[in-house]
C-alpha cells in the first residue's frame, strides 16, 4: 500500500518536473541567444567604431563597411566550420544578425558543391538569402512608393 | 556606454528570434525574412530609427537592421528622385552588404568543404 502511494507520488513529481522542463529549457536557450547577439553586436559596435575613427568615414560609408565587414566575418567563419558550432550553442543568438545571413549564404552553396558551379554553388548561395532579398527589396519598394505618394 | 546598449539592444533582438524558434513552427529562414520585412515596415513607420540612435550596431547587426537600411534608403531615394528613386533607394543603400554576401559567399563555398558532422550525443 505504501509502496502504491509512493509510486503514485512519483509519477505526479514527475509530472510536475515535465510541466517544468520545456519553460526552463526556453528560459536557458533564450539567455544564449541574448549573449550571443549582444556580443555579435559588440563586434559590429568595434566595427563601426574603428570606421568612423580610424578610417574617418562619413556615416552611410560606416554601415556600408561594417556589414561588409561583418558579412566577410561570418561567410569565413562558416567555411572553416567554426560558425556552425556557435550556431548550436547560441540558436537564434547567431541566426539573426547579419552574420547569420552570411551563414545561411555559405552553408547551402558549400552543400551542393558536387551539383556544379552554377547550379550548386551558383544557385544554392540564395536559397535562403533570395527570399529574405525577395521580401526586404519588394517591403523597401512599397514603402518608397508610400513615401512618393504622402510628400 | 554605446557597447552597453549595443549587447542590451542587439541581445533583445535576437531573444526575439529564439522564442520565435522555440514557440511556433517557424524556421531559420522564415525568422529571416520575417525580421528584415519587419525592420523595413518600422522604419517606415519611425519606430526604428531612435533604436539605431540609441544601440548603434545593436539595431543594425541584426537582420531587422538590413531592413533598417532598405527601408531609411527607399524613403530617401522617394525623397529625392519619385518613382524611380523608391525602385533603386533600398537596394543602393545595401548594395554594400548585398555584394559582399555574394562575394565572401561564393569564395567561401568554393575554398571549403562542409565538416562532416559527428552522430549527436543523445544528450544534444
Amino acid at each position: 500500500m505504501d509502496n502504491i502511494q509512493q509510486t503514485q507520488a512519483q509519477k505526479k513529481y514527475q509530472q510536475r518536473v515535465n510541466e517544468r522542463m520545456p519553460k526552463s529549457k526556453i528560459a536557458s536557450q533564450c539567455l544564449r541567444a541574448f549573449i550571443a547577439g549582444g556580443l555579435i553586436c559588440c563586434i559590429g559596435q568595434a566595427v563601426r567604431a574603428f570606421g568612423a575613427q580610424t578610417l574617418q568615414l562619413d556615416e552611410k560609408n560606416v554601415a556600408a563597411f561594417t556589414s561588409i565587414v561583418m558579412v566577410f566575418l561570418g561567410a569565413t567563419l562558416t567555411g572553416l566550420g567554426v560558425y556552425d558550432k556557435i550556431g548550436s550553442w547560441s540558436g537564434a543568438g547567431s541566426i539573426v544578425p547579419i552574420t547569420g545571413f552570411a551563414n545561411s549564404i555559405v552553408s547551402p552553396a558549400m552543400e551542393f558543391k558536387r551539383e556544379g558551379y552554377v547550379m550548386g554553388v551558383g544557385a544554392k548561395l540564395f536559397s535562403i538569402a533570395g527570399p529574405v532579398l525577395v521580401y526586404g527589396i519588394s517591403a523597401s519598394v512599397l514603402v518608397g512608393l508610400i513615401a512618393c505618394m504622402v510628400r | 556606454m554605446d557597447y552597453v546598449w549595443a549587447f542590451i539592444i542587439g541581445g533583445a533582438i535576437c531573444v526575439v528570434g529564439q522564442l520565435l524558434l522555440s514557440l511556433t513552427r517557424l524556421t531559420p529562414a522564415r525568422i529571416l525574412v520575417l525580421f528584415v520585412t519587419a525592420g523595413v515596415f518600422l522604419t517606415a513607420l519611425g519606430a526604428y530609427e531612435p533604436l539605431v540612435e540609441l544601440a548603434g550596431a545593436g539595431a543594425t547587426v541584426p537582420l531587422t537592421g538590413f531592413g533598417y537600411a532598405l527601408g531609411t534608403g527607399a524613403i530617401e531615394g522617394a525623397m529625392e528622385n519619385g518613382v524611380i528613386g523608391a525602385f533603386a533607394g533600398g537596394i543602393t543603400a545595401t548594395a554594400g552588404g548585398i555584394a559582399a554576401a555574394i562575394v565572401f559567399g561564393y569564395i567561401n563555398a568554393v575554398i571549403f568543404t562542409p565538416k562532416t558532422k559527428k552522430p549527436k550525443s543523445p544528450k544534444a
